[in-house]
């Protein structure tokens, strides 16, 4: 590299000379780019990532999704349906305006009612009531205990009573209502080309290392390898599998890789005696085998995971056997996953009445997550290999998602054997639990995801029992038994967790985060 | 002159509408763009919600009629990922797009027209051959590759130009735009080149052919005769005889350039409209989507109109009348 970058800098420490010390700055490469500065106008990964530079939470979230002290000193159940957070006392918004609880009742107020919200935090604030006692103490009353405020609280941006809370999107996205008690303040926005962001000395968690930040969003993968190989950028997210190898060999370049929160996982349909995408051989109607526990197992005995993380994940990936990877809040230790044994696949089908297979497709996206269009097609070789003749159709997410959720008659999943993947926002295994394999019963809000109606009583009763017990220790147990009877009932078969990769120059390193953010008080200089 | 104007409008207000009809019903088809939008954490109740704040619930026609109706009062929709008026957002990606169309645009006739007048009075020079190959690769070479290399050479390898993006800002003669400024330029060269190549190639073919046929016919052999120097035949009665072509493609080509530059602006991660669609697109932000295409109608429109008025200008024997436009 003829270094375009090192000679600017060598010039900036000319003219800079004078100066006592020299501006850190930092520039990020993204590859989704946030769709506003109003941290409560969009509940998505990109936006919420970027809020966070800028405003806390009553509770932050670490890089493990571990629950820290935000705005928030202390919580905890003061009875069964009322939560007691003690607040910071000395913080400042960036406009200098003292933070109280005043400000943390009028987050929560604005958060799920946002005009032309394309997805609320209502979610996360729906029959919670905020109650401030004095001026640095709130309570969070409930209708019924409920064991997870402090994860729901810690999704909610806190912006300032003052200049925030009455203001519109407008008005965030242009800057003078985006004022938060963050560590970084904001800049500038202009969407698609750059999101400036400068230090906020007087921070109460101690002033960031980096004095300005940009991120630049280069949706496309190969561009923004390029950007950090050209020193345009100091880091990037979203690092292409099949540049990593390369980039590991490249002196220049330093890779950040962790396990994320995001199972890729098979849904099968459980509920319909004649599933449209499985089949008699021949063509002919088949009563669904999927039905049968047996039939389920063996699709994952003959699934060689190994290979499918060697091979088409290219290394970063990592076997799964449950929902959530070891060491979140929920996880089973006695599950693992399920060893490669074609044979036992075999004589399992035979048991189950279908020693010669069946037909059967295999839909999923091929926009979504890493790699997916490629392990639908592995997984539709190793399943023809022991009989299942399986065809693999893939599709644009913008189509997937619509047909595999509600595609069919009345609003059902149209598919019978698919490809998805989960993130756990919470951190904690209730997310996939309730979401993915607790029964279809839309006045709960329960298997909003669940596309293949798994519906297991004992496990809906684990799960209810789960969602009402406040005690910490009580409740990982019982979202562990219940993630174990479903796994061995294979109500999903899980494949892998991913693994994501952050590239950063040779000097930098970034501390990998779960839940996929890329943030830059993350990144350090070795 | 007049008349034709005023007529041309009436057929685009035509052409405008019927392309709502087909681009409104055509966007509506394709997938769902709930499930893009909502967090997928989100329960059945706050999907309901979300279909409903984006007016999805109605049926289709219903929504149309609304679209129409927002359309009279200048309201194209509203983005349902950003929340902000369509047109306002295109109107923001649009001066970065117009930049590059013009520079590429620039380069497209400073480099082709030249090199397809020499490959076109030399058809016999090795040079002429090596442009002539080369303009074959510069159609057939996809853009997105190209400009890859690009990148890979001038900002990884040499360090030269930076690799995406766009540069510094200013205000001059009250545009603000890249191009007053150096590090603006510097970012601007790269894309600009890698969507010009195509039609530096496709002006290169025509000027040749022109020439070619040009070279043989009555009045350059009699301005030849005349003793003009062959500056003079050159510069001026066969240039001004083969443009024709050029400006009328051109033209179609500056269209698309504005419209559809949608690779090299994904590419080099350029703000500019064509990225806007094809991150619209993929999201399926239809409301962004429709309005789009509605305004390239009309971009295309008025440049078509500008073309008819150049020949013209060009040709004194072309008279703007309605047939034949």
């Amino acid at each position: 590299m003829l270094d375009r970058k090192k000679l600017m800098s060598a010039l900036a420490a000319t003219t800079l000379l004078a100066s006592p010390v020299l501006a850190e700055d930092l520039t990020i490469g993204l590859s989704s780019e946030p769709t506003a500065m109003d941290p409560h106008f969009h509940n998505l990964g990109p936006n919420n990532a970027m809020s966070r530079h800028i405003f806390d939470r009553l509770i932050n979230q670490n890089e493990k999704q571990q629950l820290n002290p935000g705005l928030a000193v202390s919580w905890g159940p003061i009875d069964d349906l009322t939560w007691e957070f003690k607040l910071r006392e000395g913080v400042t918004f960036h406009d200098g305006s003292a933070f109280d609880a005043d400000d943390i009742v009028c987050s929560f107020e604005r958060a799920p009612n946002v005009p032309n919200s394309p997805s609320s935090f209502a979610t996360y604030t729906k029959g919670k009531e905020v109650v401030k006692v004095d001026a640095f103490t709130v309570h969070i009353k409930t209708a019924t205990p409920y064991p997870l405020m402090a994860n729901d609280v810690s999704t909610i941006p806190i912006v300032s009573s003052e200049t925030g809370c009455d203001a519109t999107t407008e008005a965030f996205n242009n800057g003078p209502a985006t004022v938060g008690t963050g560590p970084y303040k904001f800049v500038s926005y202009t969407p698609g080309d750059s999101i400036v962001l400068t230090a906020n000395a007087d921070y109460w968690g101690g002033a960031p290392a980096w004095d300005n930040v940009t991120f630049k969003p280069i949706k496309s993968g190969p561009a923004r390898v390029a950007a950090l190989l050209a020193g345009d950028v100091d880091m990037i997210e979203g690092v292409p599998t099949t540049d990593i190898e390369t980039l590991k060999n490249n002196p220049d370049v330093a890779l950040s890789q962790g396990v994320s929160n995001r199972v890729i996982y098979l849904h099968l349909d459980h509920d319909r005696a004649d599933s449209p995408f499985v089949k008699a051989n021949g063509g002919g109607a088949i009563e669904n085998p999927l039905m049968d526990l047996r039939v389920r197992k063996a699709i994952s005995m003959a699934i060689y995971r190994d290979a499918i993380v060697d091979r088409v994940m290219e290394g970063v990936a990592i076997k799964a056997g449950q929902l959530l990877p070891e060491g979140f809040f929920g996880v089973s230790d006695k599950l693992q996953p399920m060893d490669y044994d074609p044979a036992a696949a075999k004589a399992l089908l035979a048991e189950a009445g279908v020693p010669d297979g069946f037909e059967l497709t295999i839909h999923g996206p091929n926009d979504r997550y890493i790699n997916d269009a490629k392990i639908a097609e592995a997984i539709g070789q190793m399943l023809t290999s022991i009989g299942i003749k399986t065809q693999v159709e893939t599709m644009p997410r913008s189509v997937y998602f619509k047909r595999a959720s509600r595609g069919g008659p009345n609003d059902t999943p149209e598919f019978s054997f698919i490809l998805v993947g989960w993130g756990a926002g919470s951190g904690e295994a209730s997310s996939p639990l309730k979401s993915l394999i607790a029964t279809h019963t839309p006045d709960k809000g329960w298997g909003a995801s669940n596309r293949g109606r798994y519906s297991n009583p004992k496990v809906d009763a684990l799960i209810t029992e789960a969602l009402a017990t406040v005690d910490d220790a009580k409740r990982e147990a019982l979202l562990a038994q219940a993630t174990e009877i479903a796994i061995e009932d294979a109500a999903i078969i899980p494949l892998h967790y991913q693994v994501n990769t952050w590239a950063t120059r040779t000097g930098l390193s970034y501390a990998a985060r779960t839940d996929e953010y890329t943030l830059a008080f993350g990144v350090k200089k070795n | 002159m007049t008349v034709f104007i005023i007529r041309r409008l009436m057929q685009a207000a035509v052409v405008v509408f019927l392309m709502s009809l087909i681009v409104f019903f055509g966007v509506n088809v394709i997938g769902d763009p709930v499930d893009m939008l909502v967090n997928p954490e989100a329960d059945q109740a706050e999907i309901e919600r979300t279909i409903k704040a984006l007016g999805l619930d109605q049926p289709i026609h219903i929504q149309y009629l609304h679209f129409l109706g927002g359309i009279s009062e200048g309201d194209f929709g509203r983005s349902f990922i950003r929340g902000e008026p369509a047109l306002k957002l295109i109107i923001q990606h649009m001066p970065a797009t117009i930049e590059l169309a013009l520079v590429s645009l620039v380069i497209s006739i400073a480099l082709g027209i030249p090199l397809g007048l020499f490959a076109g009075i030399y058809p016999d020079n090795p040079i002429s051959r090596a442009i002539m190959a080369g303009s074959i690769l510069g159609f057939s070479l996809p853009t997105f590759w190209v400009g890859l290399m690009m990148i890979m050479l001038f900002a990884v390898w040499l360090g030269w130009l930076p690799s995406t993006g766009r540069g510094d800002t200013a205000v001059f003669l009250g545009i603000r735009s890249s191009l007053w400024t150096l590090d603006g330029l510097s970012h601007l060269f790269m894309p600009a080149l890698n969507l010009a190549l195509t039609n530096i190639s496709l002006v290169i073919r025509l000027v040749r052919a022109g020439v070619r046929e040009a070279m043989l016919q009555d009045y350059i052999k009699f301005a030849r005769a005349k003793g003009l120097s062959a500056n003079r035949v050159i510069g001026v009665h066969l240039l001004k005889n083969i443009m024709i072509p050029v400006v009328t493609v051109l033209g179609l080509e500056f269209g698309n350039l504005l419209a559809f530059s949608v690779v090299t602006e994904t590419i080099f991660a350029w703000p500019g409209m064509g990225k806007l669609l094809i991150d619209s697109l993929l999201q399926l932000d239809r409301p962004v989507v429709v309005a789009y295409l509605m305004i390239i109608v009309l971009i295309f429109v008025v440049i078509n109109l500008i073309v008819d008025i150049a020949y013209s200008l060009l040709d004194p024997r072309v008279r703007l009348k309605d047939q034949g436009t």
